[in-house]
């Protein structure tokens, strides 16, 4: 406007009416405009006070803006007890300077900078260098007074800082300095609460994320608890194994000691048999039948006969399974052999109050084996369920095929047998039967039998409520002949 | 006194005399030795209708090899096999060999003279028969 006017055009009054309102058609916000002279007297003036006439020589303004050219205030309240800031600029003309002074309502300016403001939180204002609010702003305070900002954390051009304000509020600063004025345009927006869908967002991914990580948790607890329980069965089936295999290992090692120890002992006894004998036929001779103690010697002799006798049985039971070593092969039907074996015992249980069900699978095939073995084994393990159960109960005696095998279980509701015991029903000599009613080889001899057909035999008790014994075998199917 | 030599062999001294009096007092014509080597060189003097053979011998010859020996001087003689334990494949294998039969010891006498009675008659000569006849009465009778 200086340039293009004149300073004779300007300090007419209606011609610097006519300037302001051009001016304002283009951005509004002039609140008056003056014409000064080089000494400071306000010579023209059109706005809503009355400043002509008035003298600025010595004010700070005016000397900046007689010796630079331009000015522009911060925002002041002046004596006219509004907000406002002037822009003043000097201008040579012939011999002559003049300065044109305008004031700008900050509030019709600070129109321009809230457009900026976006959002609930987002906030945008002008700030002098002091941090001093040039324009109203939403949250940071009124017109010239403190933002708090620190103006030091912008940097040349346009930059970002963050500051926490207080626990609750984290705002973001966008700053920027205009040209020809150390003004900071400062847009600022309150991260937390702007950016809380985006946080719900970042919710919903972080729980995702945590679901995730829970779900591999699980499934890792899952798996390896898992492996952990599978670890332990196999353990479990490691030490049965390895029980089974001491079992058998000790079997076989005490079945050879038992062998030696027969030799030792039959030896001995044959001769005392034939000594008692011996005494026998010489005391049917006259002369002893008159002693008076006849009757005393033969019931001795008798006696002694007895006892060997009952040596002779352990020994000969103890090796009966060994007896034939290689078992005849001939066509079984196992439940037949079973059927006859309960036969044999079924008056004997019945007198006991004892039921000895029998519930055999049909699908049995005919095998090769020692049918008179297997029925001691039967014998052995069903007398024993009778001896157990002493009186009144039920022993159920099974067979069943599966795959390869032929399952025999024997089970009964007797006392069951202590874990200790469990594991010495097998040995030989093992009995809890009272002197001469057991020999304690039942077992051992049914064991040693199924084991040299290729078959297991096993022991699962519990104290109370009764054993059952299963034996395995495979099915060896016989000859065609 | 029967018609019939039976011979009886064992290391058991205590076993040997009593079973050898035993059977004398039967009236059975019994011979007596206690080792394998013995019994060869009586099996080469005398004829013997049954041999009772205990098949463990410590030292020298053990009764499978005295029965091989047996079977090539006296084939037609009969062996009864006495064994104190279970080595019953040795038995089986005395079996095998030609033996009639064996025993587990300890062995009662009644046991002991039906295989004797039933070796005789397995002999199925009119004499042989006559001989087991007269066993099988002293077991009636005893
Ligand atoms: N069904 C069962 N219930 C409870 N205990 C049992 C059972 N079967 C066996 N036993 C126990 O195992 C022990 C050994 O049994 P085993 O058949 O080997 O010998 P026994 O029966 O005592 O003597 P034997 O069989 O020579 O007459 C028995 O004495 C008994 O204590
Ligand atoms: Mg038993
Ligand atoms: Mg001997």
């Amino acid at each position: 406007m200086a340039d293009t006017h004149s300073f004779e055009e300007m300090i007419d009054d209606h011609r610097i009416a006519q300037t302001l309102m051009v001016m304002n058609q283009r951005a509004g916000a002039f609140v008056d405009l003056g014409v000064i002279d080089q000494l400071g007297n306000h010579l023209a003036y059109i706005g809503p006070y009355d400043l002509k006439g008035k003298n600025y020589y010595g004010q700070a303004w005016f000397v900046e803006v007689m010796s630079k050219g331009v000015y522009i205030s911060d925002v002041y309240m002046g004596f006219r007890q509004l907000p406002h800031f002037i822009i003043a600029v000097s201008r040579q003309e012939n011999q002559r300077r003049w300065i044109l002074r305008a004031t700008i309502d900050p509030d019709i300016f600070a129109g321009i900078v809230q457009a900026a403001q976006i959002g609930r939180t987002g906030d945008s204002f002008i700030i002098n260098e002091s941090g001093i609010l040039q324009t109203r702003s939403r949250f940071t305070g009124d017109i010239l007074s403190n933002s708090n900002i620190k103006v030091s954390s912008f940097g040349k051009g346009t930059s970002i800082t963050e500051e926490g304000n207080g626990q609750h509020r984290q705002i973001l600063y966008a700053g920027c300095w205009l040209k020809n004025k150390n003004w900071l345009l400062v847009i600022s927006r309150d991260v937390r609460q702007e950016m809380r869908s985006l946080f719900a967002t970042r919710n919903v991914e972080v729980g995702i994320i945590l679901a995730g990580i829970l779900a591999i948790v699980l499934t890792v607890l899952f798996t390896t608890r898992l492996t952990v329980r599978q670890l332990m069965e196999n353990d479990r089936k490691m030490d049965e194994l390895n029980a089974q295999l001491v079992q058998s290992d000790k079997l076989a090692a005490l079945g050879k000691m038992a062998a030696g120890v027969a030799h030792e002992i039959n030896n001995p006894l044959a001769v005392i048999i034939q000594k008692t004998g011996w005494m026998e036929d010489l005391l049917a001779e006259e002369e002893f039948k008159n002693s008076p103690n006849y009757e005393e010697f033969k019931t001795s002799i008798k006696k002694i006969e007895d006892h060997v006798e009952r040596a002779r049985k352990v020994v000969h039971n103890m090796l009966g399974y060994a007896r034939r070593m290689e078992p005849r092969l001939e066509d079984v039907d196992i439940n037949q052999t079973i059927n006859q074996t309960i036969d044999i015992l079924e008056n004997y249980a019945r007198i006991n109050n004892i039921d000895i069900q029998a519930d055999l699978a049909e699908n049995l095939p005919v095998i090769a084996a020692d049918q008179a073995q297997l029925q001691q084994v039967f014998l052995n393990l069903i007398s024993n369920a009778i001896d157990a159960i002493g009186k009144e109960g039920i022993i159920e005696v099974k067979s069943r095929r599966i795959d390869t095998r032929i399952w025999i279980t024997v089970k009964d509701d007797g006392p069951g047998i202590s874990d200790d015991q469990q594991k010495m029903v097998f040995d030989p000599f093992f009995t809890t039967k009272g002197s001469g009613k057991g020999t304690g080889l039942g077992l051992w001899i049914s064991y040693n039998i199924i084991e040299k057909m290729g078959g297991t035999m096993t022991c699962k008790s519990q104290q109370g409520k009764g054993s059952m014994f299963t034996i395995v075998i495979p099915i060896v199917t016989p000859d065609k002949k | 006194m029967h018609y019939f030599n039976v011979l009886v062999v064992d290391d058991e001294e205590d076993f040997l005399d009593t079973l050898m009096n035993r059977l004398k007092k039967r009236n059975i014509n019994t011979t007596g030795c206690r080792s394998g080597e013995e019994a060869v060189e009586l099996l080469q003097n005398k004829f013997f209708d049954v041999v009772i053979l205990d098949i463990k011998m410590p030292g020298g010859m053990d009764g499978i090899e005295t029965l091989r020996e047996i079977k090539k001087i006296q084939p037609e003689a009969e062996v009864l096999l006495l064994t104190g334990h279970a080595s019953v494949e040795t038995s089986i294998e005395g079996m095998k060999l030609g033996a009639f039969d064996y025993l587990l010891k300890p062995i009662k006498l009644e046991d002991l003279l039906e295989k004797l009675a039933q070796a005789l008659e397995k002999k199925d000569t009119a004499e042989h028969k006559r001989q087991s006849e007269q066993i099988r009465k002293l077991l009636k009778y005893w």
